[in-house]
């Protein structure tokens, strides 16, 4: 029996595979880093509109009343969002590759599978599709996480530690599965029901073991030890990519299974541990990508908050995952700028009067956290946090929300810390034979910011302050 | 639900004027901010010439009346709506259920006019001094304050209420004393605590009764009382916090005492009425079954602030500081009117926030004045004040006057008239608190006397001896209309409650 397939419901999947390819081709035709550069990017652009364009469209891949592919909005929304980040990753990455800290070649190929990935979990409408999906989103950043000239044991250590967690965690998710299946006897997410009363006890080992496995990929405490390491030990723009889209992975998976499942007690624990312990041990962080790290960690917990609500909470989640994704990626970007290409961020001191040098990246550093803490002018992430609680009010989860709120006093200090060191005065040196102001200018050169990067990084502030006004056109992209 | 007053919230030009009123600032602090360097001076006049065409658009306000002006006579028994002057109601997030609803009226306009006022002298201040940032911060913290003053939605009302929180931080931490960075961090992890509070409740209030609308919600709408003592509660800590009522007030010392004149001016004069302003708007507008239920221990902690504001005041030995902790006490006095939840108490709470805007705006002023000149604010060191600057401790032993409250000076008729809307109330609690607030009112004559005769009497110390006696314009211009509007509230105390007048409890 062969099935009709709608190909253009699957453009954006082509397009997204189509790029990988041609990204490897042109390496190997062309063998010049700007071409394989351009052939990604503009691959990724253009999966970027096609998955726009496509929008809502009829599923495919459909069996007994249930879709395997199911192009909805806030599906086409998130795998254009993917698409960006990689685009946005590729132009972050530009300096380093030019400096020959990793082969371009490969590089971009590697991305644009992992945008692959992506793509197919956006639009995943059954379980196996969605962890094939995460896996193709994964597989390739084990070794983006380590591809480095010269090699360093850190990096090898941190792709070791991502590797080996990964494996596991998928491991248990597709238990977690199998232990579903044989209890309803479904995988499509729409076929998704309460088992008999007889299966009930598998089914629930099932949808346990399942969000566990998941859980792993957003890094949700006590399953995040691998982010922080990890994180510091990958080049900046790859850890942005991973505290981007591979987390945006780890939150459709678990919406889509929180829609149909019954898994509320498990994630409203998830997320008190995520959120309390990611913000107190931010606090006493001292490199700056850890702190990354770890604040990226206590803002999964808000969005799992979120999908402890069940279906009702699905949208602010996505919601707060849009806008925190845009204010995180803005950071690591200011990261990348301030530091020199393919150079590790260094701890937090580094970035003494950083906003006085580069007043920009300042105002754009201070945006970003601004908006992470939920506080304007970062009117982004204000909204964020409002759609999270008003959701949890609404729906009678209020000691929820008001922990959510007290972990975003916790985290105000150590965002405040941060941007108020940016434009800190150097420290006064004992003899007064220069200007301190002037030695430090003369130690600490403003760094050119090379166009690629300027270009993302405005973009992406762009993108922040126009969701902080407007944040009513994301909403209603994702529902 | 109150939609009858749909008709007068078209948009024109006395529309116009309240949405610029919020927007004009804004653009103007972008504009500073992007001044480049070598223009620093031009930046802080644009900066000034700005905070004065907002000044002055506050102003044109009342010229534009709906043909009902109703205060919105708050009792327990009695739920009138509120009928604003001008009314702009815009769509922003319909599915947060935020809208763009600006309106003012007899409650907020006085507030308004003062944020203003104090706003262009700040920035006349700053003109003399430090960087553009700082002027472009103060239009911030404008926009943040008249927001909050303006909204007539509960969730834009947050909104707004979170503008001012960074901003401040960045003029405490960046233009400060030397112990700047830990009172910055205690001022906002301090008052982010009481604004995600005033979320929680806010929410609370927007999911059960369905709309964020003030008019609308005015008198409780359809909320249970549960939920009102719920929210009340919620509210009540965070605009407590905000105002700052005992013993939620140990931000506000650190905070003025590090924050430079300006800063001290504005968190003085503005941003603390934002929370006396919420909890008259708000918690009391909107939540009156959880205010009636709530208001003894509300009283109660006002009488506490009142007396033990005064007593630590007799114990200061700096000058920046025994001006922090006479806030307390003066706010002690504003909380304690709101909490008789009468007309009399409440127009007590009128007056007292705009006179204390006035007379401790004008107290930071000079104390900023006096440390500028004499390089300390300690008390030991300074004394003999009128023998070297004869003027600038006339102007002081004036302000510090009128903020005991002398009869015929701004600060009278606020605390008089809480005492007596408390005698009211009756009851030997409120009778009790009457009198405890009245012993409070003697102390804060105790201690600004012990302050005067510290300050301005006795042999002049070397530090005072080495001051110049000289008043520069700028400081004039930032002080007349500061005396002027004292003594003018203290004679015709009418100036702020005309609006307000006549409306039987």
């Amino acid at each position: 029996m062969s099935q009709s397939v709608d190909h253009v419901a699957l453009l954006p999947l082509y397009l997204a595979a189509g790029t990988a390819v041609l990204a490897f081709l042109a390496d190997l035709f062309i063998a010049r880093r700007a071409a394989v550069l351009a052939t990604t990017w503009l691959g990724t652009l253009a999966t970027a509109v096609s998955a726009l364009a496509v929008g809502a469209h009829a599923g495919t891949f459909c069996t007994q009343g249930a879709c395997s592919w199911v192009p909805t909005w806030p599906a086409a929304v998130t795998a254009a969002l993917f698409a960006a980040l990689t685009a946005g990753v590729l132009a972050f990455s530009a300096p380093a590759l030019r400096v020959g800290f990793a082969p371009a070649g490969e590089f971009c190929f590697l991305l644009a599978c992992s945008m692959t990935g992506g793509v197919v979990v956006a639009y995943a409408g059954d379980l196996i599709s969605l962890i094939v999906g995460l896996e193709t989103l994964t597989l390739p950043l084990y070794v983006l996480v380590g591809l480095r000239r010269p090699a360093t044991a850190v990096a090898a250590s941190a792709s070791l530690t991502f590797f080996l967690i990964s494996v596991v965690s998928t491991a248990i998710a597709l238990l977690g599965i199998a232990l579903n299946y044989a209890a309803t006897g479904a995988v499509h997410l729409a076929l998704l029901t309460a088992p008999s009363p007889s299966f009930r006890a598998v089914s629930e080992v099932g949808v346990a073991l399942l969000v566990t496995g998941l859980a792993f990929k957003v890094a949700a405490v006590p399953l995040h030890a691998w982010a922080p390491a990890t994180y510091d030990g990958a080049p900046i723009p790859i850890a942005a990519y991973l505290s981007t889209a591979s987390k945006l992975g780890g939150i459709l998976a678990l919406a889509a299974v929180v829609t149909h499942l019954e898994a509320r007690a498990i994630l409203a624990i998830l997320a008190v541990l995520t959120m309390t312990i990611g913000n107190v041990v931010a606090l006493r962080q001292t490199r700056m990508i850890r702190l990354l790290a770890w604040s990226s960690i206590a803002q999964a917990g808000y969005i799992l908050a979120a999908l402890a609500l069940g279906s009702p909470g699905v949208p602010a989640a996505l919601a707060y995952a849009v806008f925190f994704i845009t204010l995180e990626f803005l950071a690591f970007g200011v990261v990348v700028a301030l530091c020199p290409p393919g150079a590790s961020a260094g701890p937090i001191t580094d970035f003494r009067g950083a906003g006085r040098r580069s007043p920009w990246l300042g105002a754009a550093l201070v945006l970003s956290f601004a908006g992470l803490a939920g506080l304007p002018p970062g009117l982004a992430g204000l909204f964020a946090k409002l759609s999270v609680v008003d959701a949890l009010i609404a729906h009678h989860w209020s000691w929820l929300a008001a922990v959510v709120v007290l972990n975003a006093v916790i985290a105000l200090a150590y965002y405040v810390r941060v941007s108020a060191l940016l434009y800190t005065l150097p420290p006064r040196i004992g003899l007064s034979v220069a200007d301190p102001v002037l030695l430090d200018a003369a130690l600490h050169p403003r760094l050119p910011i090379t166009r690629p990067v300027a270009a993302a990084l405005a973009l992406t502030a762009a993108l922040a302050v126009i969701l902080g006004f407007a944040p009513q056109l994301l909403l209603n992209a994702l529902t | 639900m109150y939609r009858y007053y749909l008709s007068s919230s078209d948009f024109g030009f006395p529309q116009a004027l309240l949405l610029l009123l919020v927007v004009l600032p804004a653009v103007g602090a972008a504009v500073v901010a992007l001044f480049p360097a070598t223009r620093d001076r031009q930046a802080r006049i644009l900066a000034t010439v700005v905070a004065g065409g907002t000044f002055a658009i506050s102003l044109l306000l009342p010229l534009f009346p709906s043909s009902d002006r109703g205060w919105f006579a708050y009792t327990p028994l009695s739920s009138s709506p509120q009928l604003p002057w001008i009314d702009l109601d815009l769509p922003w997030v319909p599915d947060l259920g935020l809208r763009f609803h600006l309106a003012v009226d007899g409650i907020s306009y006085p507030l308004v006019v003062l944020t203003g006022l104090l706003t262009v002298l700040c920035c006349a201040y700053t003109i003399r001094g430090s960087g553009r940032a700082l002027s472009a911060l103060l239009l911030v913290l404008e926009v943040g304050v008249l927001g909050t003053f303006l909204a007539f939605d509960l969730i834009l009302f947050f909104v707004f209420f979170e503008v001012v929180l960074l901003p401040m931080y960045a003029v405490i931490a960046g233009w400060g004393g030397p112990d700047r960075r830990a009172a910055a961090r205690k001022f906002v992890l301090y008052t982010l605590a009481g604004s995600v509070l005033l979320l929680l409740g806010v929410l609370l209030v927007v999911t059960r009764a369905g709309t964020g609308d003030l008019i609308a919600l005015a008198g409780g709408g359809t909320l249970t009382r549960t939920t009102q003592c719920v929210a009340f509660a919620l509210l009540a800590v965070a605009f407590a916090i905000k105002a700052p009522l005992w013993p939620l007030h140990t931000w506000l010392p650190d905070a003025h005492t590090e924050a430079p004149t300006v800063g001290s001016v504005i968190l003085a004069g503005v941003l603390l009425k934002m929370g006396t302003y919420g909890l008259i708007r708000v918690a009391v507008g909107v939540l009156p079954q959880g205010a009636a239920w709530a208001s003894p221990v509300l009283g109660a902690l006002a009488a506490i602030a009142i007396l033990a504001g005064s007593l630590i005041c007799l114990r200061q030995h700096d000058l920046k500081r025994l001006i922090a902790y006479s806030s307390v006490g003066h706010m002690g006095f504003v909380l304690l009117g709101i909490a008789t939840l009468t007309a009399t108490g409440i127009q007590a709470a009128l007056l007292g926030n705009v006179a204390h805007g006035l007379i401790t705006g004008l107290l930071f002023f000079l104390a900023g004045a006096i440390k500028d000149r004499a390089g300390t604010g300690s008390l030991e060191q300074l004394s003999g004040l009128r023998e070297t600057a004869p003027r600038l401790a006339g102007l002081f032993a004036f302000a510090a006057i009128a903020s005991l409250g002398l009869p015929g000076l701004a600060g009278f008729w606020g605390e008089a008239f809480a005492v007596v809307a408390a005698v009211h109330r009756g009851g030997p609690l409120w009778i009790t608190l009457a009198v405890l607030a009245a012993i409070g009112g003697a102390l804060t004559a105790a201690y600004l006397l012990r302050l005067l005769r510290r300050v301005t009497h006795g042999p002049a110390t070397p530090a005072v001896h080495a001051m110049s006696p000289a008043i520069a314009p700028a400081e004039w211009f930032a002080w007349a209309p500061l005396i002027a509007l004292t003594l003018a509230v203290g004679l015709v105390p009418a100036l702020v409650l005309t609006d307000t007048l006549g409306v039987q409890p």
